[in-house]
């Protein structure tokens, strides 16, 4: 057996690794170019002027303020339901548990649009009308799987005979949850949570079917993107996103590097 | 006082495991029965309704005709234009994921691991829409593949590709070329994750075997490595497949005017006001799903998961 990889799989390898990242890279270039009426490449100038016009800039703000407001209740709800539905699955086998992770993988392994023309679908048959709560309605139905992920794969890890101690050593369900369980599943859970929001803060296509005329940051992207009016604007914003993507993502791998099980690994 | 009912319900619980059972799942269900399978059926049950031509609503009557306008000429063309875009991204992004994840698995170690881990997860997780724009900036007219072909005076050969009818177009950021590398770039983590998974469980004194009887390397490729790498690239294919039939944003942004089944649904639910049309739309990619689900559960995929 070869120790060392042949060069064509080491060229391949690091050849696709570049194409995921040189992409990415590049709207930190087009961040800081001079042109602002098109998409000239190499930049015939550099500035930093567009990050103080992207900073004075209402809209981005409020939609900004939106997506973040909707990633937060989001989160939370995905958090308790998937923590529920993680703690039933793996702790005890039933009837129909089968049914209930699949149930919980079904609104992200659909197409989105899926999701999201039912959801639309079903506030006009109840005539609910648009609001933030549309929204968070779809987006913590899909965020509750990345929770539920990583908190079962914890508690499948979390030895049972660890709460059938603590409760006979005295405790009640409640002190075992608070003392035991908690600490156990706190970082799977805060990676979980972090990623969920990510997920949440990105999303765009079950948004356009809920969110009726509100803006959040992917919806105002996503105009840019169909009607591009302001250039210099849209690199900066794409950037930041970019950014602040990445620091749950690091977080949620420093927090659960070690174990078996890999956060995201089912998004 | 509240102690004692504390400890009076945690021994309830304690004698009643099916009670506490009960009380995880019950939220959760609650929450993805009615919001989520609610809205599905509700889905579902338009598209047996029609639309009045004449008057534009939607009558309310069982029928079938709604999914036989499906195979109108122009509808079914969008619906073959979209299973041959998402089966070209799968082959394209089994291709392109299968050396990454090989080498993750394989020869990837210590500060190398890290580094592939996070450089595949960073891309899988980062903004899709960042992305799909990315991917404008790079495609555009003046954006910097056509600067690259330009310096390197290989101009020719992108123009002679562009004049292939089908797969060419006017320039690449309106071509189905441009279309099939976005969809690529965008979905290929949700590729290579599940064949590194796979590959990760192959064991190394196999591959040795293998050798050691003789087989050449390409030999230990084709017949030990590819038939144990299978299921992860039949679960990958799974997201990369069920992802591109489902999408309408990539193809709006970066493509020819001819649309897929997610551009369908969306004008024919919002602009065209035709919700029993966009529904059975709609059914496709949830019926092609369920067959290819049925068939990847009995080749193992899911273990790769």
């Amino acid at each position: 057996m070869h120790s060392r990889a042949s060069l064509g799989l080491r060229i391949a390898a690091v050849g696709g690794l570049l194409f995921l990242h040189l992409p990415i890279l590049l709207i930190f270039v087009y961040a800081f170019t001079t042109e602002d009426k098109s998409y000239q490449w190499p930049p015939p100038g550099y500035t930093l002027d567009w990050f103080s016009v992207a900073w004075n800039r209402p809209d981005v703000w409020q939609a900004l303020s939106l997506s973040l407001k909707v990633a937060a209740i989001s989160t939370a709800i995905a958090m308790i339901l998937g923590t529920l539905c993680a703690a039933a699955v793996a702790r005890s086998k039933f009837f129909g548990r089968e049914v209930i992770s699949l149930l919980v993988i079904l609104p992200i392994a659909l197409p989105g649009i899926i999701t999201g023309i039912s959801l639309r679908s079903a506030f006009n048959i109840a005539d609910i009308p648009f609001s933030f709560w549309t929204i968070v309605l779809g987006h913590a139905t899909f965020c509750i799987v990345v929770v539920y992920n990583n908190a079962v794969a914890r508690f499948r890890r979390t030895s049972g005979s660890l709460v059938e101690a603590s409760m006979d050593l005295g405790a009640t369900y409640f002190q075992t949850l608070r003392h035991v369980i908690l600490p156990n599943i706190a970082t799977a859970l805060l990676a979980g949570g972090m990623l969920a929001f990510a997920l949440s803060f990105d999303e765009v296509i079950v948004t356009t079917f809920t969110a009726g005329q509100q803006q959040t940051l992917p919806i105002w992207m996503l105009e840019e993107l169909v009607r591009p009016r302001q250039r210099p604007v849209t690199n900066v914003v794409a950037m930041v996103v970019v950014i602040v993507t990445f620091l749950p993502i690091l977080g949620a791998y420093y927090l659960t590097r070690g174990t078996e099980t890999v956060a995201g690994q089912g998004k | 006082m509240a102690e004692a009912l504390a400890a009076r319900v945690s021994d309830g619980l304690w004698r009643r495991p099916g009670l506490l059972l009960l009380l995880l799942v019950v939220p959760p269900l609650l929450w993805l029965g009615i919001v989520y399978l609610g809205s599905l059926f509700a889905l579902l049950a338009q598209s047996f309704f029609s639309i009045d031509e004449f008057s534009g609503l939607v009558k309310h009557e069982f029928t079938l005709k709604t999914y036989g306008e499906l195979f109108r000429a122009s509808n079914f063309d969008i619906l073959v234009r979209t299973i041959l875009m998402a089966s070209a991204v799968t082959i394209g992004a089994a291709i392109v994921a299968f050396p990454i994840a090989y080498y993750a698995a394989r020869y990837a170690r210590g500060r190398w691991k890290a580094v592939f881990y996070l450089g595949i997860m960073l891309p899988l997780w980062s903004s899709y829409l960042v992305k799909v724009y990315s991917w404008k900036l790079i495609l555009a007219k003046e954006g910097i593949l056509n600067w690259l072909f330009e310096t390197l005076h290989l101009s020719w050969v992108l123009n002679a590709y562009l004049a292939i009818p089908g797969i060419g177009g006017n320039s690449l950021s309106v071509s189905w070329t441009g279309t099939f590398l976005v969809f690529l770039y965008v979905w290929l983590p949700f590729m290579i994750l599940p064949v590194q998974a796979a590959l990760e469980r192959v064991p190394p004194s196999m591959l040795e075997a293998s050798g050691d009887l003789g087989a050449k390397p390409g030999q230990t490729l084709r017949y030990v490595v590819l038939p144990l790498a299978l299921p992860g690239i039949i679960a990958g294919s799974i997201f990369t497949f069920s992802l591109t039939m489902g999408d309408y944003i990539i193809p709006q942004i970066v493509g020819t005017s001819a649309r897929m089944i997610g551009q369908a649904v969306y004008q024919f639910q919002g602009t065209a006001g035709n919700i029993p049309l966009a529904a059975a739309f709609a059914v496709v990619p949830i019926a092609v799903m369920g067959v290819y689900l049925t068939v990847a559960k009995r080749m193992g995929a899911f273990d790769a998961l």
